[in-house]
């Protein structure tokens, strides 16, 4: 029972680390190999508001979601824009940029001590007979409303819609005068503006350490690759597979195993599956 | 005679259908096509056409029926694996091999299993002296040989020779089947008239082509038999003649004329 | 005002050099060999010349190691169409393995390095295998990842020396074999990759990044090919973290390091992608100055980044290419 509750509190959170990124390639086709480096980068900039700044808990955060979404946006807005359609180009920069963030606050962000995050609400309470921290009930909570939303926004609204239309069909999306470098900038901000969200949430169960962006990143395209690159449905489900997957082993045999989970599933899924369980990329065939 | 015909028959395909998503884009599509004819597929646009082809040739994955080569089935077969046994396709969308020049592009297809085992077209073209024969393959289709035109990168070439080298591709494989996806399309009326001698020169070397086409008129002038699609169902196949005045077909090219 | 356009015209002794007349005079195999034979005598004389000053002589071997990193990945990326992110994951493989057999199953130095060469391209090549039939972006993905989780595991589990590493790894019987053996094997994969695209198997792997569909159609199966690749790129860089494992006596988990993945990018992009010996050329600059910037700690990465971005974004066309245009080119204005 207590590895249900914990095993459903790892995937929520793996689905909520992975999303950003999911979001933007499912609607841009964009491989966002930055979202590592965006989740840790929201991690230090609500810190510093927190604690240099001075600014109160709830500004900070919503500061530095809101400057992570403005980084994602200017990065398509300002460098990959120039080199759109050119997948090789794609690749290697965003790659270079989240390179580049990454290693960049590894020198010169805040060193010596351990960061942390304060938790929301302190405190634990006894659920179905396990007991759970509150924060992680709040990750929990939080992330099942997020995705509702999110639900919501593609299917009611406008904009959403748009965006999701796009997911499914680039082509005909334009064709109705959906503008694809719009969406696509819109995209990168709402994917990283949930990767800063994510950050938020789940920081303050730990401390704000850099190799997390490199973790997060490895995460976020196992959950993808097993999912299927850029379904959303898949990647919830990957995360489940993985997140008890992970539980499962840290309870039976030693707490070493998640990144070999994260492997594993990976080689598993390439050797049986490899457009991943709702992958939509019929390898080769789309493009006769 | 229905049973002797198709025990001729070179290719043999039954109730090919395929379905993207929620459109159905082929029906029960098939055909008995003769060794060393001229077969012609025609429809509207959006008909299927290059769907079918793509069902065959192994680019894509049918969703039911099958497909024989001189009676051994090969469907759901990988698209190498089928062109290695001697049927080759063109592509609507051209694009031959930007960063080469036209005859280099030949060189690929005359490394390819088949054409080292063969020999590429009228042989030769083993290690060594490949680029001769692309050349050689260049002039029987058209490419002056004397000019700088074999030699020029594939991307600067005028349409008309682009399609020229589409075909190329495929003869250097010493193929039994070629699928001509819209060969005459973008061509000028000289261009296509330069086309037809090299199809006529084909068939009479024994190669059986199917021909996709919009370009009726000049289609029948080689074609010995046509099928008409239309959303994905056949609905006519005879000679030429007889296709173009079916009811059927006349409705899907032109509308039907009731009130 | 009179209007004038650039124009670009080969220059004399280029045209009359091609084909069979380029050993028609001094003059002519002189233009064609010179450049050559500069790279060739300029790389064996350095070891020589760097006598006066020993710490640069380990300078050039890490720079010819990561020549090779730029060498399969200017192969791999631009002629055939595979991106890989991962470098590192070559040197690790190729390091680690030449450290077991040196250490842990006692063979000597001359035996350890070509297993480990050979058999981790083997190895490299299978697990990369099952991302082959699919989109380019699957390669780029598993490339990058591959270090990455290595490093994770190795640490995890504590194996293969763990965090400390393999220690006591044999070293060169001579300096000069020490320094020669890589020298030499760089300017033979240069060479011999430039042959490679030449010939017609480079023809056909060219043709499935140009455009693969084609290649099937023409009855060759892609991912054979592509694995093709794949075994000779992983070949060199095997080559690299072994030589490197037996360089440094000692394997550990800095062989995944990120270094080994960007720099070899960033070398390439500045040399000229596409041109092979551009790669070789990116790197004689990029590694001598990574060593000034060494004092910078993991701020290098940052600049590399940087500077990698930038020459992508302004697609630049890279050093050689620039050069190659210049030496066979002459530029003049022309009125209009």
């Amino acid at each position: 029972m207590e590895l249900l509750i914990y095993g459903i509190i790892n995937s929520i959170t793996l689905s909520l680390i992975s999303l950003g990124f999911t979001l933007v390639y499912s609607i841009s086709r964009l491989p966002n190999f930055a979202h590592g480096a965006l989740y840790i980068s929201s991690g230090y900039l609500v810190w510093t508001f927190l604690n240099r700044v001075g600014l109160p808990y709830l500004p900070s955060i919503l500061l530095g979601i809101g400057l992570t979404s403005l980084i994602g946006a200017g990065i398509y807005r300002f460098i990959l824009i120039r080199i759109r359609g050119m997948e090789i180009s794609e690749i290697i920069a965003t790659y270079a940029i989240g390179l580049a963030i990454i290693e960049g606050l590894r020198w010169g962000g805040l060193r010596g001590m351990t960061f942390t995050l304060p938790s929301f609400v302190s405190g634990s309470v006894r659920f179905l007979g396990v007991g759970v921290d509150y924060q992680r009930l709040f990750v929990v909570g939080i992330g099942l409303i997020t995705f509702l939303l999110l639900y919501l926004f593609t299917h009611f609204n406008k904009i959403g819609l748009a965006l999701r239309g796009i997911a499914q069909n680039e082509r005909a999306a334009m064709m109705l005068g959906i503008n694809s470098d719009m969406t696509a900038v819109i995209s990168l901000a709402i994917g990283s503006g949930l990767a800063g969200f994510a950050a938020v949430l789940i920081l303050p169960l730990g401390s704000i350490i850099v190799e997390t962006g490199y973790n997060v990143l490895i995460f976020a395209i196992a959950v993808s690759i097993i999912g299927g690159l850029g379904s959303w449905g898949g990647a919830i489900v990957a995360s489940f597979i993985i997140g008890l997957a992970q539980i499962l082993t840290e309870a039976f045999i030693s707490s070493h195993f998640q990144m070999v989970i994260a492997l594993l599933a990976i080689i598993v899924t390439l050797i049986l599956k490899p457009s991943g369980i709702f992958g939509r990329q019929k390898e080769l065939e789309e493009r006769v | 005679m229905g049973k002797a015909m198709k025990e001729q028959a070179i290719l043999s395909v039954k109730g090919v259908t395929k379905s993207f998503g929620g459109l159905k884009a082929l029906a029960d599509v098939g055909f008995d096509i003769e060794e060393g004819e001229i077969f012609g597929i025609i429809g509207p646009n959006g008909s299927g056409k290059t769907t079918f082809i793509n069902c065959i040739t192994g680019f894509i994955m049918p969703d039911a029926g099958h497909v024989f080569f001189r009676g051994k089935e090969i469907t759901g077969w990988p698209a190498h694996k089928i062109a290695h046994i001697g049927i080759t396709r063109t592509f609507q969308i051209m694009r031959p091999y930007y960063t080469l020049p036209a005859y280099k592009n030949l060189i690929i297809p005359l490394c390819s299993p088949r054409a080292r085992k063969l020999g590429g077209w009228r042989g030769g073209g083993r290690h060594g002296d490949r680029d001769t024969v692309a050349v050689d393959i260049l002039e029987e289709i058209g490419f002056e040989r004397d000019s700088k035109v074999p030699y020029k990168l594939a991307s600067t070439l005028p349409t008309g020779y682009q399609k020229r080298l589409e075909l190329a591709r495929c003869i250097a494989m010493r193929p039994e089947i070629i699928f001509c996806d819209e060969v005459f399309s973008g061509l000028s009326m000289s261009e296509i008239a330069g086309m037809i001698p090299v199809i006529e020169k084909l068939k009479m070397e024994g190669v059986t082509l199917i021909m996709v086409e919009h370009r009726l008129r000049e289609l029948f002038r080689v074609a010995d038999r046509v099928m008409a699609l239309n959303f994905g169902e056949k609905i006519a196949e005879g000679e030429p003649e007889e296709v173009i005045e079916h009811p059927k077909v006349r409705e899907a090219y032109l509308g039907s004329e009731e009130v | 005002m009179e209007m004038t356009r650039k124009e670009r015209i080969d220059r004399g002794i280029k045209v009359r050099t091609e084909g069979i007349y380029a050993i028609s005079s001094w003059e002519e195999v002189l233009y064609l060999a010179g450049p050559r034979l500069v790279l060739i005598l300029g790389l064996l004389s350095l070891p020589l010349v760097l006598q006066v000053a020993p710490y640069w002589k380990r300078v050039v071997n890490i720079t010819c190691i990561y020549a090779l990193l730029a060498l399969s990945f200017d192969f791999l990326a631009n002629y055939v169409g595979l991106v890989c992110l991962g470098g590192a994951f070559f040197i690790g493989v190729g390091g680690y393995l030449s450290a077991i057999f040196n250490v842990y199953l006692g063979f000597p130095i001359y035996l350890s390095i070509p297993l480990a060469t050979f058999l981790g391209a083997i190895l490299c090549t299978f697990v990369i295998l099952p991302v082959l039939p699919l989109r380019g972006v699957y390669f780029a993905i598993v490339t990058l990842m591959y270090p990455l989780l290595f490093t994770r595991i190795i640490e995890a589990f504590n194996i293969l020396g763990g965090t400390n590493g393999i220690a006591g790894v044999e070293s060169f019987p001579s300096p000069w074999v020490e320094q020669y053996l890589v020298i030499l094997i760089t300017l033979i994969a240069l060479f011999g990759m430039r042959r490679l695209v030449n010939q017609d198997i480079g023809l056909v792997l060219r043709g499935v990044k140009d455009n693969d569909q084609s290649v099937r159609a023409s009855g060759m199966n892609i991912t054979s090919l592509k694995a093709f690749a794949v075994f000779i790129a992983s070949l060199i860089g095997c080559f690299g973290g072994a030589y490197l494992a037996h360089l440094y006596m000692w394997a550990g988990i800095s062989l995944f390091a990120l270094d080994f993945s960007i720099i070899p990018i960033a070398a390439v992009v500045i040399g000229g992608g596409g041109t092979l010996t551009g790669a070789v050329i990116g790197s004689f600059i990029l590694v001598p100055l990574s060593e000034f910037l060494r004092f910078a700690g993991t701020f290098r990465i940052v600049i590399y980044c940087v500077i990698l971005t930038a020459v992508i974004v302004l697609k630049s066309e890279g050093l050689m290419v620039y050069f190659q245009r210049k030496y066979h080119q002459r530029e003049r204005w022309v009125k209009l």
